[in-house]
């Protein structure tokens, strides 16, 4: 049985490798019983759309006092 | 020294005419400057390369506005051509200096990410994550950015090379591995601590702004 601080490795090692058979039956049974872990999948999942986002140059500056009067 | 960027600038001014005469104006390209900049740094921490990685790429992009066909935004596309270059550079890096070298942080940022978990490895109440806001809502404020730029900025230096090259410029793991001369489980340890603390540091700043113990 895979421990939560496990569980974050091996979600991270599932974006860099093909996980092994065990490695996924273990990652799936835990994710049924633990909010948490699914969250952090999940999460991990979102950071890496927003890397990718900002990779692209989509982030917006940061607020620029000049602008005030055009918001 | 002098002569030669005299005749940088004079070749640099001509292209900039040439790129104008085909629609992307010096002008457009400079206003993306401050942003070029940053996105530079934070991936090299090293601000006079950043500036020249940038400069280049503003003057590759005049010279190229040709192949600009519009299909993606100027800055997309601009900031493609700014990632090539630093992906070229630390592919050059790799080879003459000893990048295993920066490839440690020293052990006290674990402790902190060690104590979100219970000794059985179990998520402690406070850190256990919670379902985050929709991020495509959250990408369209400055204050998601601004939160996220500082949290990259605060990865430990080689962590933050390591998790950039994979997230940010597309390497493969197998490649950075390669290139630091570490071993592939070594590097994915990097990236796992990285992505933790990533996501740690994005939760308190963002994902439940009531905050939350850290």
């Amino acid at each position: 049985m895979l421990s939560c601080k496990e569980v974050t490795r091996v979600c991270s090692d599932e974006l860099e490798r093909p996980l092994k058979l065990g490695e996924q039956a273990s990652l799936h049974l835990h994710l049924v019983m633990c909010t948490g872990c699914t969250q952090y999948r999940r999460q991990l999942r979102t950071l890496r759309q927003v890397m990718q986002a900002y990779a692209e140059g989509r982030a917006l500056p940061p607020v620029d006092p000049r602008e005030d009067e055009d918001r | 020294m002098t002569g030669a960027s005299d005749a940088e600038d004079s070749r640099g001014a001509n292209r900039e005419r040439e790129g104008s005469m085909r629609g992307i104006s010096a002008e457009s390209l400079l206003s993306l400057r401050a942003d070029m900049l940053r996105f530079a740094d934070l991936q090299l921490r090293d601000r006079a390369m950043a500036e020249d990685l940038v400069q280049e790429s503003i003057e590759a992009a005049l010279r190229k506005s040709s192949s600009f066909n519009g299909q993606s935004t100027l800055k997309t596309w601009v900031f493609a051509i700014l990632r090539n270059r630093i992906i070229d550079h630390l592919r050059q890096a790799s080879r003459t200096v000893n990048m295993s070298s920066l490839v440690d942080d020293g052990e006290d940022w674990h402790e902190k990410l060690e104590a979100m978990f219970t000794e059985r490895g179990a998520w402690r109440d406070g850190p256990r994550p919670v379902a985050w806001p929709d991020p495509q809502e959250s990408m369209q404020t400055r204050q998601f950015w601004s939160v996220f730029e500082t949290c990259l900025d605060h990865l430990p230096p080689a962590t933050g090379r390591v998790f950039m090259m994979r997230e940010f410029l597309g390497f493969e793991s197998d490649e950075i591995c390669r290139q630091l001369s570490i071993s592939t489980s070594n590097c994915h340890v990097i990236l796992h601590r990285a992505r933790l603390k990533l996501r740690t540091c994005m939760d308190t700043g963002w994902g439940r702004p009531e905050g939350a113990p850290c």
